[in-house]
C-alpha cells in the first residue's frame, strides 16, 4: 500500500476518532461566560430569621467565598445537600445561599430539616439576580477570590467526587 | 411509468418546501408598542434557550426562557439598540447563547470548515478525473513487432 492510497484511510480515521470524542461529551454543559469576570454585585434580602441577607460587595473583601443557588423545590439540591454541610463544618469558607425562586416559609423548613450550611441567604424572588450570574439550571456552584472574582462555577449536584476533585482544589488555588 | 417518476419527483419537491411545525410560546405581558414588540421578538428568535437548547427562547416554554423574554422586552422598551440586547445577554451565557454563533478566531473552522471540505473534496475528485482522461501516446513499434504486424497484414 502506497502512502497515497492511505490518505482516505487516515483522513477516515481523524474523522471517526474526532466523533467518538464527541459522543462522550455533555451537551449541557455550558462554558460559563463569567469565569474571570468580577461576580454581580447585586444585594438581596434576607430570610426572616437568617439577616443579614447577600451583601454582594462583602464579597470583594479579601476572603473565598462560595456561592451556591438553591431552592427548596429543586431535587438535586437536596442530593447535594450534605456535601454543602460538610463544607460548612469543615469552615473552610464563608459559604453564600442563593435561594432562587422560593417561597419563605418552604425555604426555612428546608433549612430546618436537613441543616443550614450558609453563613448568609440572599432571597432572590424572581430569578433576576440569577439571570445576572448566569444561572440556567439549578443548582450551581460559584467560587469567588478575595477580589470578588469568579473563579470557578458547576452546574448541577455537587457530588462527594466534584467536591474532592474540582471544588475543594479550586478554593485552594482562590486563597 | 414516466408519470409515476414526474409525480415522485413533484412530492419530494413539495416535501423539501415544508417547513417544521414552528411553535411559539405566549406571553400574558408583551410591549404596547408594535415596533418594539417585533423587534424583541427577532431578538427572542436568535437566542438560545438555555435549558432546552435547540429551541430559541421565543419558542420555549421553560420558566428561564419565560424570563429572559421579560428581560429582553424590558431592555428593548428601555431603549436598548438590538445589539446592546443581545450583548447584554451574551456577557452574562456567552457566545453560547447565540443561535448563529459569531464570526471569529475560535470560530473559524465552524464558519469555513464546510466550504474547506467541499473544495478539499473537489479538488481531489478534479484530480482523479484529470489523471483518468490522461491520453496514452502510442509508442513506436519495436523492430519484432513491426515484422510481425507486416506478417498477419501481408496479403496471401
Amino acid at each position: 500500500m502506497t502512502l497515497r492510497s492511505a490518505i482516505p484511510l487516515l483522513l477516515f480515521i481523524m474523522l471517526a476518532a474526532a466523533l467518538f470524542t464527541g459522543l462522550y461529551l455533555d451537551p449541557r454543559l455550558i462554558p460559563s461566560a463569567l469565569i474571570d469576570k468580577p461576580a454581580p454585585t447585586l444585594d438581596l434580602p434576607p430570610l426572616p430569621g437568617k439577616e443579614p441577607g447577600f451583601i454582594a460587595t462583602d464579597l470583594a473583601k479579601g476572603s473565598v467565598t462560595l456561592v451556591n443557588v438553591w431552592a427548596s423545590w429543586c431535587g438535586p439540591c437536596r442530593i447535594e445537600h450534605p456535601q454543602l454541610m460538610q463544607l460548612a463544618a469543615s469552615k473552610k469558607i464563608r459559604m453564600v445561599g442563593i435561594n432562587h425562586k422560593d417561597t419563605e416559609s418552604n425555604a426555612l423548613k428546608f433549612l430546618a430539616d436537613l441543616g443550614d450550611p450558609y453563613d448568609t441567604i440572599g432571597v432572590d424572588k424572581t430569578g433576576r439576580v440569577s439571570i445576572e450570574w448566569g444561572v440556567y439550571g439549578i443548582p450551581e456552584t460559584f467560587i469567588i477570590n478575595g477580589q470578588g472574582r469568579i473563579v470557578f462555577k458547576h452546574v448541577g449536584p455537587l457530588t462527594q467526587f466534584d467536591v474532592d476533585e474540582k471544588l475543594l482544589p479550586a478554593i485552594e488555588a482562590a486563597k | 411509468m414516466m408519470r409515476a417518476y414526474v409525480l415522485s419527483l413533484a412530492m419530494l419537491l413539495l416535501l423539501a418546501f415544508s417547513g417544521p411545525a414552528l411553535a411559539i410560546a405566549v406571553d400574558s405581558e408583551t410591549l404596547p408598542d408594535a415596533v418594539q414588540e417585533s423587534r424583541a421578538r427577532v431578538i427572542m428568535n436568535g437566542l438560545r434557550c438555555l435549558v432546552c437548547q435547540n429551541q430559541s427562547i421565543e419558542m420555549s416554554n421553560a420558566q428561564l426562557a419565560v424570563d429572559l423574554r421579560q428581560i429582553v422586552r424590558g431592555r428593548v422598551a428601555a431603549g436598548d439598540s438590538d445589539d446592546q440586547v443581545r450583548a447584554y445577554v451574551v456577557e452574562r451565557y456567552g457566545d453560547w447563547v447565540l443561535m448563529q454563533p459569531p464570526f471569529k478566531l475560535a470560530t473559524l473552522l465552524l464558519w469555513l470548515g464546510p466550504a474547506g471540505l467541499l473544495l478539499l473534496g473537489g479538488g481531489a475528485v478534479w484530480a482523479g478525473i484529470r489523471q483518468r482522461r490522461q491520453v496514452i501516446e502510442p509508442t513506436a513499434l519495436s523492430a519484432t513487432e513491426q515484422t510481425q504486424v507486416e506478417k498477419l497484414t501481408r496479403p496471401e
